[in-house]
């Protein structure tokens, strides 16, 4: 008698597709090519400082709704990335890692306690935060990276941690949604606190 | 079938399996060449190079947000003009490109997207002209000669062809303002790393 099991084609649709995928072997690094794209995808998911001001930007975006919702989120990657190439280029900033803490605070607070200001104060104020964590990004990049790879990289991952806050910020709808969305906001703010007091000490 | 038979089988599938597993295939951690002839080393090397690739994907998408008539006629001009740059560039001795260039090129058309500038169609397709001829010239110049080159080129031009038939009849589809908005942020992403990478060119060695 045959006995069935249950599950058994589960475990083969994950084992088929387990020895079915077969991503390139990195095994030599090319000179002047390394995993450029990958690690600059990861670099904006490598600290947590980063990673709370970005889905900030997000949730007050979705906060202000239209055309904040969108605006915010271009503006941000846009002048990160201009922060990045004076990283890059070798021109000092002062205070980075202050600037980073504070965007975790501010933004965070502006979500906590609702902040609606005028859509050029808000835009200016994400734009002002951006140039520090892109210089940060840009003075930190490995050498031996593909430049452009990199980049791709860095700015699709700065736009998936904003689309997941405005993705979360979506939350609003709701009346619970908008006391999560400020308690969102708390736990942002209160992780600049902690970023500003370590740069501080 | 008994459960005899029917665990045999099983245990011979599983063999298979592990089988696969171990057979120590070469790794082919360089994809320079698919084994498959010039022209899909053509489409292969298209897309497999974003310095090429991010730039036609804008023009797609401006020519998309701006309409059917202007995406119609990028859909010719710049697989046409890319082909004629190409072949102009493969009778040149071998030069490197520009990573400034490049990174114009990433400014300007993910500019346009993000800001969806309303360019009349003469512009369009001047972009589509002058996009064509650079990037196919600097392909070309390192392709060897012109018989050589002649069947990449090809691969590279029907692959050129078919991402902005793609990406602009994907965006002249959308009506709903959010997905015409996401086109444009898609755009200022391709400006960024087009800041990124000039900051990448610029900086002191």
């Amino acid at each position: 008698m045959s006995v069935r099991r249950p599950f058994a084609w589960a475990r083969w649709a994950l084992v088929g597709p387990a020895i079915l995928y077969a991503p390139a072997a990195l095994a030599h690094v090319q000179r002047g090519e390394a995993a450029g794209f990958l690690t600059g995808l990861l670099h904006p998911l490598s600290g947590l400082d980063h990673v709370l001001a970005m889905v900030a930007v997000g949730l007050w975006g979705a906060q202000l709704g239209s055309p904040a919702i969108w605006l915010l989120p271009v503006c941000f990657p846009i002048v990160m990335a201009f922060g990045g190439m004076l990283g890059l280029m070798g021109v000092h900033l002062p205070g980075i890692e202050l600037g980073i803490a504070a965007s975790g605070m501010l933004l965070g607070a502006a979500v906590m306690l609702e902040l609606r200001p005028r859509l050029a104060l808000a835009a200016s104020l994400v734009a002002f935060f951006a140039i520090f964590h892109g210089h940060a990004h840009g003075t930190e990049l490995p050498p031996g990276q593909s430049a452009l790879l990199y980049s791709v990289g860095f700015v699709l991952a700065t736009g998936c941690l904003h689309a997941a806050g405005i993705g979360i910020g979506e939350v609003r709808r709701w009346t619970w949604g908008r006391s999560l969305l400020r308690a969102a906001g708390a736990v942002v703010a209160l992780g600049g606190v902690f970023f500003m007091w370590r740069a501080l000490s | 079938m008994n459960r005899g038979a029917s665990s045999r089988a099983v245990l011979g599938l599983r063999g298979v399996a592990l089988a696969t597993l171990a057979v120590p295939a070469l790794a082919r951690a360089h994809l320079n060449s698919t084994g498959m002839g010039p022209v899909y080393d053509g489409v292969l090397h298209f897309m497999l190079s974003p310095e090429d690739l991010l730039p036609v994907a804008g023009l797609a998408l401006f020519a998309g947000l701006r309409g059917d008539a202007q995406s119609r006629r990028a859909l010719f001009i710049l697989p046409v003009a890319w082909l004629l740059g190409g072949l102009a560039g493969s009778a040149a001795s071998a030069t490197s490109g520009s990573p400034f260039v490049s990174a114009a090129w990433f400014l300007l058309l993910g500019g346009l997207v993000a800001a969806d500038v309303r360019l009349p169609q003469g512009a369009t397709v001047a972009l589509a002209v002058l996009l064509g001829l650079s990037h196919g010239w600097l392909n070309g110049t390192g392709m060897g000669d012109v018989g050589t080159a002649m069947p990449a080129l090809l691969g590279l031009t029907a692959s050129v062809f078919v991402l902005v038939a793609l990406a602009s009849a994907l965006v002249v589809s959308l009506h709903a303002q959010w997905a015409r908005i996401a086109v444009r942020v898609a755009g200022s992403w391709i400006a960024a790393s087009g800041l990124l990478l000039l900051g990448w060119a610029a900086r002191p060695r």
